[in-house]
């Protein structure tokens, strides 16, 4: 099964190295990983997807609780969540073509954010199957470049993640 | 009063009681040595390679219970100690490791003795830091001590570039008295409601057992767990690790578990019905299979580390805590509640047990011509009076030691049981005699696993630590060569060692007493003339069979009933 789990961690060097080892050290796998600075500078916010079977997961989230940088770890698929992903992708788009891609741009809530003679760059933002199916869409336009932050999360309704 | 970086440093290991140091100087920690050198309270111990200083910390720390100190330089000082660090790290063992690092302008520059010890050791310690600010010094020691003690403990490094110990530059220094970090803090107390769920089916039980392991001697609750089992009646094994936490000679002990543990230990822990495990963590040694573990018993699991808990095996009724305080709990509850044990089961459970253990799995066959290890072992026990502190090696030798010698008290076994390394049982030995000079301390070895730190003879002149050496010499690397027997048709691949010193000679060279034992009959002789060299170091060189094996053996695989006896 897919989680995207959040952890508050100190804000400080080699945090962001603890997690990465574990995941590397122990086998568990991680599909994204996104981490920045939250309203409290103090503490980082890493927001990564991994796979695993529950015992997986809860052993993940137990070994993660143990490192000594983290503050506070959520399985945020518990309750429910939003989950958005940011996309820059970079299109060869050259006579037609270049209607094409300001529709499906259109179609898909993106903005053309950088323009050559011969180029589009697009900006996209939502869940990863969105961006995937975007992808999809473009059929046989080429892709030049494709950037993406991994997935990040939030829990729904007025309570927040706080340590 | 302003002190400098190194000065700081000192002060706060004295703050925190340290008595002892085991360390090897090098360019980059030349500010501490000057520090250190110009102080006594807090004593150093110079050893021969730097893997042996973090061993002989580790053996005292086993040995106290106190935190063991560590100081090396950076680059290959602190790189010799990473093995050091893993054997600690594996085995929960509290040590602050300190290490040298370049100047903090030089990091990361490739310059000369410099490696990323942060880097390189974040896998194998419970937590390390780099202090780049002399201003930090004293908070970050007294993290790293509170860190490494307290949850379920482990080895901390700090590391320490040179120009944050300048004797140059002076800040004020003050310790501080105690630490908040928001980000850790580790669970003291059990669930109550957990702990009366586990104390009911403790006491609904037919065929109940105990298994305990190294958290019930790291977390100094042998005698709880003694008065617990006592008032149950229940039958106790424990761990390799775990040696010393139940009286070894006490009736209601059936012997360590596991691979190489009795029959009858085995054999109930397959069979029972409810499983109480204590400050263990169900390493793949001990349970063999997993598929085929306890396949009816439902279990209870005490352990300050929740991701031990359900790690290898689904447990019924976890309890996250500090081991001494749940027993106590438990012990409490019964004490209060009256609750009793099912007595007609247990008779009828410990009939079976009885029979198990009328196997007889330990015996082995004397020789006249040849020394049996386990026939040196007993001796040793009977010569000791049980009451040595023994360390060991890796290998056949650990596994005889821990089926032989009975343990009962704890922190008097003392060996690498998780990591597995080769090598420590000798700077382990040093530790614990700097920690009680005037205890009896012997290391239990093999000819293989000596010659990994036998540099450390010298340490022991220098300190004058006159521990006791029992070497099984079977000129094979034993349990290499067991395996290559049972499941390698026999083909010793590289087990057999030529060319072997002299370890009489060797050991007088080193300024020691030498000793070559060949006959059976000279064994106990030997070893009460050993014994009697109260201020010797003595090197015992028995020569063994080398064809004797270690038994019972749940091989790899197998489950915990499907042991090859003798």
């Amino acid at each position: 099964m897919r989680h995207i789990i959040s952890i508050l961690m100190e804000n400080e060097a080699g945090a962001l190295s603890r997690v990465a080892g574990l995941f590397s050290a122990r086998g568990y796998n991680i599909e994204s990983l996104c981490v920045a600075p939250t309203q409290d500078d103090t503490l980082s916010r890493l927001t990564l997807v991994t796979r695993g079977d529950d015992q997986i997961i809860e052993q993940i989230l137990k070994q993660l609780n143990k490192l000594i940088e983290v503050v506070k770890v959520q399985d945020i698929e518990d309750a429910p969540h939003i989950e958005r992903e940011l996309m820059l992708i970079k299109l060869q788009a050259a006579g037609a073509d270049r209607d094409e891609v300001m529709r499906l741009c259109e179609i898909f809530r993106g903005n053309i954010i950088d323009v050559t003679e011969t180029s589009y760059t697009a900006q996209l933002v939502g869940p990863g199957e969105k961006l995937d199916a975007f992808i999809e869409a473009l059929g046989r336009i080429p892709v030049i470049e494709v950037v993406r932050s991994g997935a990040l999360g939030i829990s729904r309704g007025p309570r927040g993640m706080t340590v | 009063m302003n002190l400098s970086g190194a000065e700081i440093l000192v002060r706060c290991l004295q703050e925190e009681g340290v008595e002892h140091v085991f360390g090897y100087p090098g360019g980059a920690v030349l500010h501490i040595y000057d520090a250190l050198f110009q102080q006594d309270q807090v004593k150093h111990v110079l050893v021969r390679h730097e893997q042996g200083a973090v061993h002989a910390a580790d053996g005292y720390a086993r040995a106290t219970g106190r935190t063991g100190v560590v100081l090396v330089t950076s680059g290959p000082g602190a790189t010799n100690a990473v093995t050091g660090i893993a054997t600690a790290y594996m085995d929960s063992i509290p040590l602050v490791v300190l290490t040298g690092q370049v100047p903090t302008s030089l990091i990361g520059n490739d310059a000369f003795q410099e490696v990323d010890n942060v880097g390189i050791t974040r896998p194998c310690v419970k937590h390390n830091f780099l202090v780049k600010d002399v201003n930090d010094i004293a908070e970050t020691i007294k993290k790293a001590f509170y860190i490494a003690s307290t949850g379920r403990p482990g080895p901390v490094l700090v590391d320490i570039p040179k120009d944050v110990t300048d004797p140059k530059v002076k800040v004020p220094f003050v310790y501080p008295d105690q630490i908040r970090m928001r980000s850790y803090n580790p669970t003291v107390k059990g669930h109550p409601g957990q702990i009366r769920r586990a104390v009911e089916m403790m006491l609904a039980a037919k065929r109940p057992m105990i298994y305990s392991g190294g958290g019930v001697i790291l977390g100094r609750a042998a005698e709880p767990l003694t008065r617990l089992t006592r008032q149950l009646g229940f039958p106790i094994t424990n761990t390799l690790m775990g040696l010393g936490g139940y009286p070894a000679s006490d009736r209601q002990f059936v012997g360590m578990l596991g691979m190489h543990g009795t029959y009858e230990a085995n054999m109930a822990m397959h069979h029972c019905d409810v499983l109480i495990a204590i400050g263990a963590r169900f390493d793949d040694r001990v349970t063999g299979n997993l598929a085929k573990f306890c396949p009816t018993a439902k279990i209870v699991h005490i352990d300050v580390d929740p991701a031990s808990i359900s790690k290898n095996v689904k447990v019924d009724v976890p309890i996250v805590g500090e081991v001494d305080t749940v027993l106590q709990e438990m012990i409490r509850l019964l004490e209060h509640e009256g609750g009793q044990p099912d007595g007609e089961a247990l008779k009828a459970w410990w009939a079976q047990i009885e029979e198990w253990r009328g196997m007889n799995c330990l015996r082995y066959r004397m020789s006249d011509e040849v020394i049996k290890p386990q026939y040196v072992v007993e001796k040793l026990w009977e010569i000791t009076g049980g009451d040595a502190y023994v360390t060991s090696d890796v290998g056949q030798h650990q596994m005889w030691a821990a089926q032989y010698y009975r343990f009962d008290k704890p922190n008097r076994w003392i060996n690498s049981g998780g990591l597995g390394t080769m090598g420590f049982g000798l700077p382990a030995a040093l530790g614990v005699k700097t920690a009680f000079p005037e205890a009896e301390v012997v290391c239990i070895t093999g000819e293989g696993s000596i010659q990994m730190n036998i540099q450390e003879l010298s340490t022991a002149l220098q300190y004058y630590l006159p521990v006791k050496v029992v070497s099984l010499n079977n000129r094979y690397l034993g349990m290499v060569r067991q395996w290559q027997e049972f499941f390698y048709s026999g083909r010793y691949a590289m087990s057999y060692m030529e060319a072997l010193p002299d370890f009489v000679k060797l050991a007088e060279a080193y300024g020691h007493v030498g000793m070559r034992i060949e006959k059976p009959g000279d064994v106990e002789g030997a070893l009460r003339e050993a014994f009697a060299l109260k201020d010797r170091l003595v090197f015992m060189d028995f020569q063994t069979d080398p064809t004797e094996n270690v038994y019972p053996m749940v091989p790899a695989g197998a489950g915990l009933n499907e042991m090859i006896l003798v």
